[in-house]
């Protein structure tokens, strides 16, 4: 359970989350990757694909990093949601607010 | 260590009682929440929906409990019973906080809500879970999952 950060060949730094994005950890996320935008990165993907379940504590942080993000001029992209993850997206309409892709792989093209 | 007691039930539909003290520590609810769907899924005829469904609503209501109704006084505590069987599930969580109005939630979906980091808890709850319902006085959730 936790968090993984590699970077790939195109400068975007890779997260995955392994278990959970709930309240009990979504602030060591937070500082993982505000570390990273505060030493100059700015092309963020969160990788989901061995996910279970995330909490709308979860769900704020993303949010909250999303507009850190991008007032800092920089981009965040979700990718690997399961079919349950996916509807938590579309339940709470954050599919409209984030740029979701299938897999890791699909989403590193886009940046 | 967070320790569930478990007893049968003299009901047609919910067989067993489960019940859970977790003290007011975010950290604890990830154990809690193992705890209490590791029962549910070994009962309840749909693993799956306790998998996602129920873990999320219990997530949140837990959450709400210790950082909102309890406001994270750590001398306090969050009290879980949840009663089940092969085709039910009602599990209640109730805080020692003075209560809150569930009506009065702004819906998270609207577009001005929609950057908000918080506010949707309850929201998420009654999404998943087949019917909730809360208390008079605000402190205590009571969520339930049917099946046929």
């Amino acid at each position: 359970m936790g968090f993984t950060v590699r970077r790939n060949g195109k400068d975007v730094v890779v997260v995955d989350v392994e278990g959970q994005l709930i309240v009990g950890n979504r602030q060591e996320l937070k500082a993982r990757i505000l570390e990273a935008l505060e030493a100059g990165d700015r092309k963020f993907l969160i990788d989901f694909t061995h996910t279970g379940y995330i909490d709308s504590s979860g769900l704020g942080v993303l949010v909250s990093l999303s507009k850190k993000i991008r007032d800092e001029g920089g981009e965040l992209k979700l990718a690997g949601l399961n079919e349950d993850l996916r509807t938590l997206f579309e339940l709470t309409k954050l599919d409209t607010l984030f740029a979701i892709s299938d897999t890791a792989a699909d989403a590193l093209t886009q940046f | 260590m967070l320790a569930a007691r478990v007893s049968p039930l003299a009901h047609p539909v919910l067989e067993r009682e489960l019940s859970l003290t977790v003290p007011t520590d975010v950290v604890l609810i990830e154990d809690a929440v193992t705890i209490v769907c590791s029962h549910l899924e070994d009962r309840f005829q749909d693993a799956r929906t306790v998998r996602f469904n129920v873990r999320v609503a219990l997530c949140e209501a837990l959450a709400n409990a210790m950082l909102y109704g309890n406001r994270g006084d750590r001398s306090k505590t969050v009290d879980l019973r949840a009663r089940y069987g092969p085709f039910a599930i009602e599990i209640h969580v109730t805080d020692e906080g003075a209560g809150f109005d569930p009506d009065g939630v702004p819906d998270p979906t609207l577009p001005e809500n929609l950057e908000r980091p918080d506010g949707r808890g309850v929201f998420l709850i009654r999404c998943l879970m087949d019917e909730v319902r809360f208390n008079d006085k605000g402190n205590s959730v009571c969520m339930m999952l049917r099946r046929s």
